[in-house]
């Protein structure tokens, strides 16, 4: 029961849904559509288990008063607070999810600017990790120098300014060599997915099982 | 009134975020804390609008579609996970979703991954009225994946003229490839960062137009 039935379970799901591709009938597309819809069902409760994982490590940072405790609290009132001023509570102009409101005004002015502001920040690290990783110490090194150089240059105007063979060399390197690499890369990995696929469906890949209950 | 009191949070929590390109800070900490908080409450709030509401309480509550049930008790056991005792009752859901996903996702990954990568890679070398550096490209993007998917293959030892040489070539390949990649990459940050500063200098402060 507690693991030759899961097990079972993802055997007998991954075989038929391989099966029902291949069969274009309407048994096969009616086991595909229970699919399509109990899935997002079951996969919104996982969101509860993250929900619940993060709520129990914050409020136990805050009980045993750990280093940094109260930032604990900037997690814990808006994870409960946004639900809340959506479904629950909505105060606001308009009320709920739409625009204007709290909840809105939440996600548009702090939520947008503080992820947008994250990743830009990322060019900062990204320009002084080019700086250490750009010194053309071999041979290899100065190709990669090159093509990173050709390929930023041909995307601003200074590009264009230095020579139309600049952009135009630019994209020649995305459309032939970079695709070249890019599509070996995508085979391995596509290789790599179906035989995990393969694994989990047959039992030999358990890891997923977890240790509870044993 | 709405829009400017907006634009005055976001350019502080902006600032904030900057602040840490001179070291940590309370700011910075308070501003990493808040988005991990609102980010998992709005997935709450979405999830249960989009997904929970519409296509499982609604039709359970209209009285028809009881088979739904099935999903809605499954997706409960996630919930045993918080309880020791009775914690294996979650391989249930996590079994259902592995299997069937795993099931769906086998041909669409030998469609999109591997066969149209093939198809993708099988071009005419040459055509009339093809330019020169058309023929070119397609030559090393032929070759240029064969030998990267020969330094990729690890059960032979790279020696000899077709591991050996073919695997030399590939990295070569892979190292145009990474640097194209690292320098587009670049670029889309550099973009974000424009973004932002447009945001802090002409929304926030009309400083430029």
């Amino acid at each position: 029961m507690k693991r030759t039935v899961p097990l079972m379970i993802v055997m007998v799901g991954g075989i038929l849904m391989i099966l029902q591709y291949f069969i274009p009938h309407q048994i096969s597309q009616t086991v595909f559509a229970y699919y399509t819809d109990w899935t997002p069902i079951i996969v919104a409760f996982a969101l509860v288990l993250g929900v619940g994982s993060l709520t129990r490590i914050h409020s136990h940072k805050i009980r045993r008063k750990a280093k940094n405790w109260q930032y604990s609290y900037a997690v814990l009132i808006p994870l409960f607070g946004m639900p809340v001023l959506a479904h629950i509570w909505p105060v606001s102009l308009s009320g709920g999810m739409e625009s204007p409101s709290i909840f809105h005004f939440t996600f548009m002015h702090v939520q947008v600017s503080i992820q947008a502001t994250m990743f830009s920040l990322l060019a900062f690290y990204i320009a002084s990790a080019a700086f250490r990783a750009f010194r053309a110490k071999s041979a290899l090194a100065t190709v990669l120098l090159l093509s990173a150089v050709v390929v930023m240059l041909g995307q601003v105007p200074i590009g264009e300014l230095l020579g139309r063979w600049l952009p135009e060399t630019g994209l020649w390197i995305l459309r032939y060599p970079n695709l070249a690499a890019k599509r070996a890369i995508m085979l391995g990995v596509g290789f790599g997915m179906l035989a995990t696929n393969l694994k989990i469906i047959f039992g030999v890949e358990r890891n997923w099982l977890g240790g509870t209950g044993k | 009134m709405y829009e400017t009191i907006g634009i005055w949070v976001g350019a502080l929590f902006t600032l904030a975020i900057y602040s840490f390109l001179y070291k940590e800070n309370p700011i910075y900490r308070l501003a990493e804390h808040l988005v991990v908080g609102i980010s998992a409450g709005y997935g709450m709030a979405i999830t249960y609008q989009i997904t929970v509401k519409p296509r499982l309480i609604d039709p359970l509550l209209s009285g028809d579609h009881w088979i739904l049930l099935i999903p809605g008790i499954l997706g409960i056991l996630y919930i045993t996970r918080f309880i020791p005792r009775i914690s294996w009752l979650s391989r249930y859901p996590i079994g259902f979703y592995m299997g069937t996903s795993m099931g769906v996702y086998f041909p669409l990954t030998m469609k999109a991954n591997v066969l149209r990568q093939l198809e993708g890679a099988m071009v005419p070398l040459y055509q009339s009225g093809m330019a020169w550096y058309e023929v070119t490209g397609n030559i090393i993007m032929i070759l240029g994946t064969l030998a990267a998917l020969i330094y990729f293959f690890f059960s032979k030892p790279h020696k000899g003229l077709f591991f050996g040489t073919g695997s030399k070539i590939g990295i070569w390949v892979i190292m145009v490839g990474f640097g194209a990649t690292f320098g587009f990459t670049v670029m889309g940050r550099i973009s974000l960062l424009i973004g932002r500063i447009q945001y802090l200098l002409g929304d926030w402060l009309h400083v430029i137009e």
